[in-house]
């Protein structure tokens, strides 16, 4: 898969994973119905994705390469790679297959996994998360099934040279120095970079560019691991967070409120 | 099921192409590389000198699996440990574990990598019937690789029906590649986990959406069924000092890293120990105007030797940092009192406070939905109710 360049810092291929999600900071529930409401709420680059893409374009400036953006998703995804085109990247792979619907974090990754294995790579970036599911899963999970390792929660890349790469990972209490070979996935946090604006020359370009689209053939994949019926997980109910409902209301001025108050947490031992 | 080339592996000796029959493996950039013409028939990985070519079996075992649900029957929990020492998180998936556990009438068993004998009788009397300790001293350091190698063997020989570990750092990146391996559903950051009582199986509760909705997964054909859980919102099991159990030690040959780590800095904020540790936690929200509000909010923290908390509103504002967030996108929290002032009760604030033992909201606008949560709920100023409150607790406290 990678670039040969014998005796000197290869020019690395890199895939960037991107996903197309509602804005979930626009998204309401509707109380009575407790479903979503997504009309109106506008589908963007989950935001985590944007500075991988920033990443990678700073990787390629530095020391050549190539930047392919991927998504699997609906036809309408098209919109997120040609605006990750505008942002500079080269190229853009639309994994479309009406026989990918439903797929979970496992079969999504299954998915991925068999394109970049078609497509090649060096390093392939993640975000740490989507902003739809939250899970933090698909980047690891593709990367077992790529047989490469994975470095989650990137928050500096040290050095790429010579096969190598070393990188800062975000833990609980600080951050650890990580080295690994090449090729390998890494999933970004916000603190990496801050995300460039398509120029205009970018947006020119990102109207014109060819997206290659690829289905489930072109990838060779293993229909029993594909969308709803490759999935090990279903949703089984989606329902507005409840409520408890034992409050007490404490009356009276504000004199009367705190002293109450008070009281009240004397009652329960907590003062 | 599908043969692949490791191009870490692969030296590019072309021994694989000759053997094909079905002209499946070409070059590229110096590496073998297998083509659609492949027909499994896995001649390649026999000749290969490097062990380069491999075929993702976990992918063609999994029909097998599915005829064997019933096979699988205990809870596993993954022990996170630091140092040595247990995380709390460990004790919390001890104590949702064990929950499980008696429910299905089953075993709790526990896998600790890098501790050693004394750390695994404590997850015994925090709940665990067997542990599995693995002391290799290799073990201390979280690694992807020897990790879901390690939890991987033990899920093999043991089929637990169950699998949690803490959505941490370290949970978050390395169960992904064991369930990935195994085949099976894995459920990210649970805040609630039962036993559906018609068929037995994981009902996995998790925030989705922002937080905006909560999902009910289900993994019904599959297993082991994996979840990660949140820190901080599962409570401990009791702990029982005359408890017994088993502690089966694991020894491991080989231990596979492909990263390695060179450093590992500490950079501990003290608020988010604090936050964590608290007993009481005073937060503010946009209600609470500015740095003056804020003043009155942590000298009230300060007589009652608590911490103070936030809104994101009030983060974005300035009035104070980040590391003091509580909620979706801040910290999860469950002191014994949080007393929440100026705060509105948006349902991603919501999630990472309403573990706590007893809310109180002061808010001036009685709809303010942060009452639907409350323990006990004043309607007010906080600018009048927080400085009485600071007052009266002193004047109790004699300081
Ligand atoms: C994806 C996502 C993630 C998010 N993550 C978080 C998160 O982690 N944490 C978080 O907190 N928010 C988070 N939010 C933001 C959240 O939706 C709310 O916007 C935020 O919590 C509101 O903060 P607030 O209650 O302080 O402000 P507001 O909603 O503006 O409420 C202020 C309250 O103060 C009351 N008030 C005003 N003056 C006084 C006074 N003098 N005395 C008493 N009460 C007074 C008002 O009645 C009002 O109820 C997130 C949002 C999204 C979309
Ligand atoms: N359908 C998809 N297409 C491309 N990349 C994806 C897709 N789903 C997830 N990813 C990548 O995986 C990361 C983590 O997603 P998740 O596990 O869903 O939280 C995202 O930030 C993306 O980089």
């Amino acid at each position: 898969m990678p670039c040969h360049n014998p005796g000197g810092n290869k020019r690395l291929n890199i895939i960037v994973c991107i996903k197309q999600v509602p804005d979930t900071a626009e998204i309401r529930i509707n109380p009575e119905t407790n479903t979503l409401m997504r009309e109106g709420v506008p589908s963007i680059i989950n935001p985590f994705d944007l500075h991988a893409l920033e990443e990678a374009l700073q990787i390629r400036e530095r020391s050549g390469g190539k930047v392919t953006v991927l998504t699997m998703g609906p036809p309408q995804a098209e919109t997120a790679l040609r605006e990750a085109i505008s942002m500079g990247a080269d190229e853009a792979v639309l994994l479309s297959d009406r026989a990918f619907a439903g797929s979970d974090t496992w079969a999504t990754s299954y998915t991925l996994a068999q394109a970049v294995r078609k497509l090649g790579a060096d390093v392939i970036f993640c975000g740490k998360q989507a902003i739809d599911g939250d899970t933090a899963q698909v980047g690891p999970e593709t990367a077992e099934f790529l047989g490469i390792p994975h470095i989650s929660y990137i928050r500096k890349i040290e050095e790429i040279k010579d096969n190598h790469i070393t990188v800062q990972r975000l833990m609980d209490e600080g951050y650890d120095v990580v080295e690994s070979s090449l090729p390998v996935l890494l999933t970004v946090v916000k603190e990496l970079n801050q995300p460039r604006m398509p120029s205009l020359k970018g947006k020119m370009a990102a109207k014109k560019a060819e997206i290659r689209k690829m289905n489930k053939d072109d990838i060779q994949a293993d229909e029993d691991c594909l969308g709803l019926k490759g999935s090990p997980t279903q949703v089984k109910r989606i329902f507005a967070p409840e409520i408890k409902a034992e409050r007490k209301i404490l009356e009276g001025t504000p004199e009367e409120q705190s002293d109450a108050l008070i009281q009240e947490l004397r009652n329960v031992k907590c003062l | 099921m599908s043969i692949v080339v490791r191009v870490d592996k692969c030296s590019g000796c072309e021994t694989c192409l000759a053997s094909c029959p079905f002209d499946a493996i070409v070059m590229k950039e110096g590496k073998a590389f297998i083509n659609e013409y492949c027909n499994y028939c896995k001649t390649c990985i026999s000749v290969c000198p490097e062990g380069a070519i491999i075929e993702t079996e976990e992918i063609s075992n999994f029909k097998s699996q599915i005829s064997n649900l019933l096979d699988y029957k205990d809870v596993l929990i993954f022990a996170e440990q630091r140092e040595g020492k247990a995380a709390p998180v460990a004790l919390e998936l001890l104590g949702a574990g064990r929950r499980l556990a008696d429910e299905l009438g089953v075993k709790l068993l526990a896998v600790l990598p890098g501790a050693d004998e004394p750390e695994a009788k404590e997850l015994v009397k925090w709940g665990a019937d067997r542990v599995y300790l693995c002391s290799d001293a290799r073990l201390r350091k979280f690694n992807d690789d020897s990790y879901a190698d390690l939890l991987t063997l033990i899920i093999n020989e043991q089929r637990p029906s169950i699998v949690l570990a803490g959505a941490t750092p370290v949970g978050r990146s390395f169960i992904p590649r064991v369930a990935a391996r195994l085949r099976t559903g894995l459920t990210a950051d649970c805040t609630s986990l039962e036993i559906d009582g018609e068929t037995g199986n994981l009902l996995q509760i998790r925030p989705a959406f922002g937080g905006n909705i909560m999902a009910t997964i289900l993994c019904p054909d599959y297993r082991p069924q994996m979840a990660t859980v949140r820190p901080r919102v599962m409570k401990r099991g009791e702990y029982n000092e005359t408890r017994t159990g088993e502690i089966v030690s694991i020894q491991l040959d080989e231990i596979r890293t492909r990263t390695n780590v060179l450093e590992t800095v500490k950079e501990v904020s003290e608020v988010s120990v604090n936050l964590h540790e608290a007993e009481y936690i005073i937060a503010g929200g946009r209600g609470a105007g500015g740095d003056k509000g804020f003043r009155l909010l942590s000298e009230l923290a300060q007589a009652l030797g608590g911490v103070v908390g936030a809104s994101r509103a009030a983060v974005d504002e300035g009035w104070i940092s980040y590391s003091h967030q509580v909620g979706q996108t801040g910290k999860t929290v469950n002191p014994k009192i949080y007393i929440a002032c100026g705060i509105s009760g948006a349902v991603q604030h919501l999630v990472g406070m309403q573990s706590s033992d007893i809310i109180i909201a002061i808010n001036t606008n009685p709809e303010a939905p942060i009452f639907n949560v409350a323990t006990y709920g004043i309607v007010g100023d906080l600018f009048e109710i927080v400085p009485l409150l600071t007052k009266k607790i002193k004047e109790l406290k004699g300081i």
